[in-house]
């Protein structure tokens, strides 16, 4: 990354891999549980929190210096309340469709803990640009779970990805289904995401034995 | 130059300031965007409505299908001839009965000095009068509703199901063609003529849907409450329209 400096890159970078906010330091796994159902909601879900957490963080660090200390969880909390009510409205007006199939989820938003936790431990602390790069990074880190996540649970799921049957059509018994396959429904159903996110982390433990804890 | 920020006088500065600002960008964006929200919550019902009577890009494909955004508002036009607002025995002509929100109709109906207004849309398709009406009701986790497009003898051409918060791959299933397409042909009266609605029913023992005066479609597996819904909503407004369609006798 030439445009980067290796600090820089390293706040971006971070978060993908070893230090991931849901399979690390496991935030944000309400929303991780809710919305991976289908690969589509979590790839909007996914931009919505970048633009979400990108911007906030600016926001709170160009702040950080004026907010009264006493009541800065619920000035962070205003802020993610804000960006969330415009993402919602964009959408209503220009993406009606969408924004009637994640009606709900993008309200929760505000609840996604990774939010409050960025703000509180590098926002208030940092310049914009750090912020920027450290929000952008995180949201990435979050949504690539989430859509990994979706991919398989639509995929065992429902048998198809975006929609497409991928697997054959399971009324008309046709492709895979022909063969005696079945979709496994129990992967529509929320705990099973967190099996899912949990076999993530093992996998990304056990190639990687510095992230185990005593 | 720096600031106590731990003043309570600040405090209280800072976060008037800041709710002020943030009301005034929130509101300004909520109104310069209505007509646009507004627009498209009406395009939706438009093509909601045109979906329940047939017309919609359904052909060739698997998925639910409606006519272009771009395009709704002239077919509306020129499909639905007339719609009426029906209040106990008075039937009035209304071009915007379209508009009437059933939600707000339903709450107002508990007051028993109300009439409640039932809005109704006729329409016309290969030559033979069409009428559709509107339902609201109960699924498991939030409302559901739809609307209903019959024949003068209470036979249903097609339908449209949507809910708000059904559970995905389950309840929200209602509003997938292979639930809503086993509703066409379906009778609403039983053999007798008297008003029977349709069960959504697990153990119909007609998976193929081939029996259509059994007053009963296929149930989704998974999903009973949220058919239970369909089921009530079915008896429970086509119901109030039964002595509108005696009288087309």
């Amino acid at each position: 990354m030439g445009l980067l400096s290796k600090k820089d890159s390293k706040l971006i970078l971070d978060p993908l891999t070893d230090d991931n906010p849901v399979t690390i330091q496991v935030l944000g796994i309400c929303s991780a549980l809710a919305i991976t159902a289908q690969l589509k909601p979590s790839i909007v879900m996914a931009i919505s929190v970048i633009f979400v957490l990108g911007v906030g963080n600016v926001v709170i660090s160009l702040m950080r210096n004026i907010i009264p200390s006493k009541i800065r969880i619920i000035v962070q909390l205003i802020v993610v309340a804000t960006l969330v009510i415009i993402v919602d409205q964009v959408l209503k007006a220009f993406a009606y469709s969408l924004s009637k199939e994640l009606s709900v989820f993008i309200g929760l938003i505000i609840t996604n803990c990774i939010i409050m936790g960025r703000f509180e431990a590098f926002a208030l602390g940092n310049g914009p640009w750090k912020s920027f790069l450290d929000g952008i990074g995180n949201a990435l880190g979050y949504g690539v779970i989430l859509i990994i996540v979706g991919f398989f649970r639509e995929l065992f799921g429902s048998g198809t990805l975006f929609g497409l049957k991928v697997l054959g059509d399971s009324v008309e018994k046709t492709g895979l289904y022909a063969l005696g396959y079945e979709n496994n429904g129990f992967m529509v159903l929320p705990p099973m995401a967190l099996i899912v996110v949990g076999i993530i982390i093992w996998v990304q433990r056990s190639r990687n034995k510095e992230l185990i804890e005593d | 130059m720096a600031i106590d920020t731990d003043k309570n006088s600040y405090t209280i500065v800072f976060a008037i300031v800041m709710v002020v600002i943030v009301g005034s960008i929130l509101s300004g964006l909520a109104s310069g965007l209505k007509p646009l929200v507004k627009a498209n919550e009406r395009f939706e019902k438009q093509q909601n409505i045109l979906y329940a009577m047939g017309i919609n890009g359904n052909e060739g494909i698997s998925d639910v299908e409606f006519i272009s955004t771009d395009k709704v508002e002239d077919v509306f036009k020129n499909t639905i001839k007339k719609q009426y607002v029906i209040e106990g025995d008075k039937v009035t002509e209304n071009p915007e009965a379209y508009l009437i929100d059933i939600k707000k109709e339903e709450t107002k109906s508990k007051d028993p000095n109300y009439t409640r207004k039932l809005p109704l849309f006729e329409g016309e398709k290969d030559g033979k009068p069409l009428y559709v009406v509107p339902i609201r009701g109960k699924g498991l986790w939030d409302a559901i509703w739809g609307f209903v497009a019959v024949d003068k003898s209470m036979v249903v051409q097609g339908v449209f199901f949507d809910h708000a918060g059904e559970t995905p791959g389950l309840g929200s299933e209602i509003k997938q063609r292979y639930f809503m397409d086993d509703f066409e042909g379906e009778h609403l009266l039983n053999a007798s003529g008297k008003f029977e609605g349709i069960t959504v029913a697990k153990g119909n023992a007609d998976p193929k849907n081939e029996r259509k005066t059994d007053n009963a479609v296929d149930a989704i597996a998974g999903a009973t409450i949220t058919g239970d819904g369909v089921t009530a909503m079915i008896k429970k407004d086509l119901k109030m329209y039964v002595p509108f369609f005696k009288t087309l006798k």
